[in-house]
């Protein structure tokens, strides 16, 4: 018979390796799945051949954990199952856990369950977009999209790559690009930076933070780009691929500023509004969220990372977007806590003390720069008729606003039944913050049965085979 | 360690070994291998990480494989993908 796993982690980033090599420590058996061929997330990328991600931030906190990580694999003590795209998880009623988590494995999407008596979902986040005309045009990325080029595929996206949109990423990718050889005309950043000042004693704490900033800064200045803020791209122009973007002031609110327009010729543009949770597995559960300063959805959890469903905890960006150092932190006290639940395993105070002051304020910093960054209601003023606001579906932003003044619909889903935004592949997580802001309404916290597409097959027949107990026999 | 070599539109490109088809094909200087299903635009990658499924590809005959999470194999055939990917062969 299958050995039931203590702890299920899905996904391997920053928190989730932290907690699955923490929980190990601790004596745990953990089972670890994660969507990606490596561990590391979409933080810590290997490019194409190599064996390690080169950044700082790698060698110094991802590095010395994924070779814990081998070890307790070799030991046994971890289940890594890599290129496992969980789609679902659902109470479990059997002597070999509380939960069973259904997947989809490998290139040829082969049907998996895991058993586990606990969860942690450590399932990160996605890039924030907001529509403007030309978006679809080959030649525009997202902004994290861009990064990941680089630093997995080795390619940049083009050889004149304007950055666009809002939040701190847009310094690193731009750092980046530049630092491997792209010309990069302008940074255009639709927030202010003095909106950072109100968070001033937040800013201070972080020192680290703020030497992180500096480090993007000065990439910027050797490689003369230029940082516009409160300026969008407002526009993206090319036939099959984009040639230039139009480049406008912004006002408080990220109004388009009339006659301030100006073209910036390029053959890329990066672009992306912040980052957003990736909740779906989480609120299938019924697990409770909050809204963060920048009005996105993200998890409710308590002191210890417990989510409001009993046996599940969430580690990461999950409970709100605040980068890789928090996520590291928010991992190991959600591993320490399962330990203790399940054995009752002793805490040391000191560390849990130092933990919770660290998570304190970090949270506090990623705050700050959630209501920095928060879009502007204005936004919605660089849309034409004829913008292509769900790219799956290729529905345009006349569609929607005519679905809401014409035929009365005040939220996403009415928007979706009427027009089909948000129907297509993507399940609504490109338009849909978009969408709802059209709609008159904040984003609502994503709701989708399967988290990835999965085989009529799989969902015909539930799979019953058990990776792990494939894992320990190998 | 020695490219893998594969097909684009029958046009024979090479690859990193556990480079993606769309960095591969980026690489190359291609930014679009789909048309879509109502206006016929073209689309490429746009989130690099599996989100938008704007990368649609037909690889080995088999339609709508996320270019941007596919790792190249050598001898792969890739051709770009019309609407659903489904459409009769014409």
């Amino acid at each position: 018979m299958t050995p039931s796993a203590d702890l299920a982690v899905v996904g391997a980033g920053p928190a989730g390796l932290a907690a699955a090599v923490t929980a190990a420590d601790r004596g745990l058996r953990v089972v670890l799945l994660d969507a990606g061929e490596r561990p590391g997330g979409q933080i810590h990328r290997h490019a194409a051949g190599q064996a390690h991600p080169p950044s700082l931030h790698g060698r110094r906190h991802f590095a010395p954990r994924a070779r814990r990580l081998a070890a307790h694999r070799r030991a046994g003590r971890v289940t890594h199952l890599p290129a496992h795209h969980v789609w679902t998880v659902v109470p479990h009623d059997g002597a070999d856990g509380a939960w069973a988590l259904h997947a989809v494995a490998g290139p040829d999407e082969a049907p998996a369950t895991v058993h586990a008596r606990t969860v942690l979902l450590a399932t990160g986040a996605y890039e924030r977009h907001l529509p403007f005309p030309g978006w679809t045009l080959p030649g525009v990325v997202g902004a994290g999209g861009a990064q990941a080029l680089l630093k997995s595929g080795l390619v940049l996206p083009g050889r004149r790559v304007v950055v666009a949109g809002s939040g701190p990423l847009l310094l690193a990718v731009a750092g980046s690009l530049a630092a491997a050889g792209a010309r990069v005309p302008a940074v255009v950043e639709a927030a202010d930076y003095t909106a950072y000042a109100s968070g001033l004693p937040t800013l201070l704490r972080n020192p680290g933070k703020l030497a992180e900033a500096a480090l993007h800064g000065g990439t910027l200045l050797r490689h003369a780009a230029r940082l516009l803020t409160r300026h969008a791209v407002t526009a993206a122009h090319g036939t099959t691929r984009v040639e230039a973007v139009t480049v406008t002031r912004l006002d408080r609110d990220w109004r388009p500023v009339p006659g301030t327009s100006r073209r910036v010729p390029c053959d890329a543009l990066a672009v992306g509004h912040g980052l957003v949770p990736q909740l779906e597995l989480a609120t299938g559960l019924g697990c409770a969220t909050r809204r963060t300063p920048d009005d996105t959805p993200a998890l409710v959890v308590d002191a210890d990372q417990a989510t409001t469903v009993p046996g599940v905890w969430a580690a990461g960006e999950t409970g709100g977007v605040g980068g890789a150092d928090l996520a590291l932190t928010e991992g190991e006290i959600a591993a320490d806590a399962i330990a203790h639940a399940l054995r009752g395993t002793p805490r040391d105070p000191r560390r849990t003390a130092a933990l919770t002051r660290r998570r304190a304020r970090l949270r506090a910093f990623a705050d700050t720069m959630a209501a920095a960054h928060r879009p502007g209601p204005g936004w919605t003023g660089w849309l034409d008729d004829t913008t292509e606001v769900c790219r799956c579906e290729e529905v345009t932003a006349g569609r929607v606003r005519e679905a809401v003044a014409d035929l009365g619909a005040h939220d996403a889903r009415t928007v979706k039944l009427l027009t089909r935004a948000g129907m297509g592949w993507c399940q609504g997580r490109m338009c849909g913050q978009a969408v709802a802001r059209l709609a008159g309404e904040p984003p609502a916290p994503d709701r989708r049965p399967l988290s990835c597409p999965v085989p009529l097959g799989h969902l015909a027949a539930p799979p019953t085979t058990d990776p792990t107990d494939r894992g320990a026999r190998a | 360690m020695t490219p893998h070599r594969f097909t684009f539109d029958g046009t024979p490109l090479t690859a990193v070994p556990g480079q993606t088809l769309a960095a591969a094909l980026w690489a190359a200087g291609i930014t679009s291998w789909r048309t879509t299903r109502h206006r016929r635009a073209p689309r490429g990658a746009f989130c690099f990480i599996g989100t938008c499924h704007d990368c649609l590809a037909t690889v080995n005959g088999r339609p709508n494989q996320r270019a941007c999470l596919l790792p190249v194999r050598p001898g792969d055939t890739v051709t770009t993908q019309e609407g659903t990917g489904h459409d009769p062969v014409r």
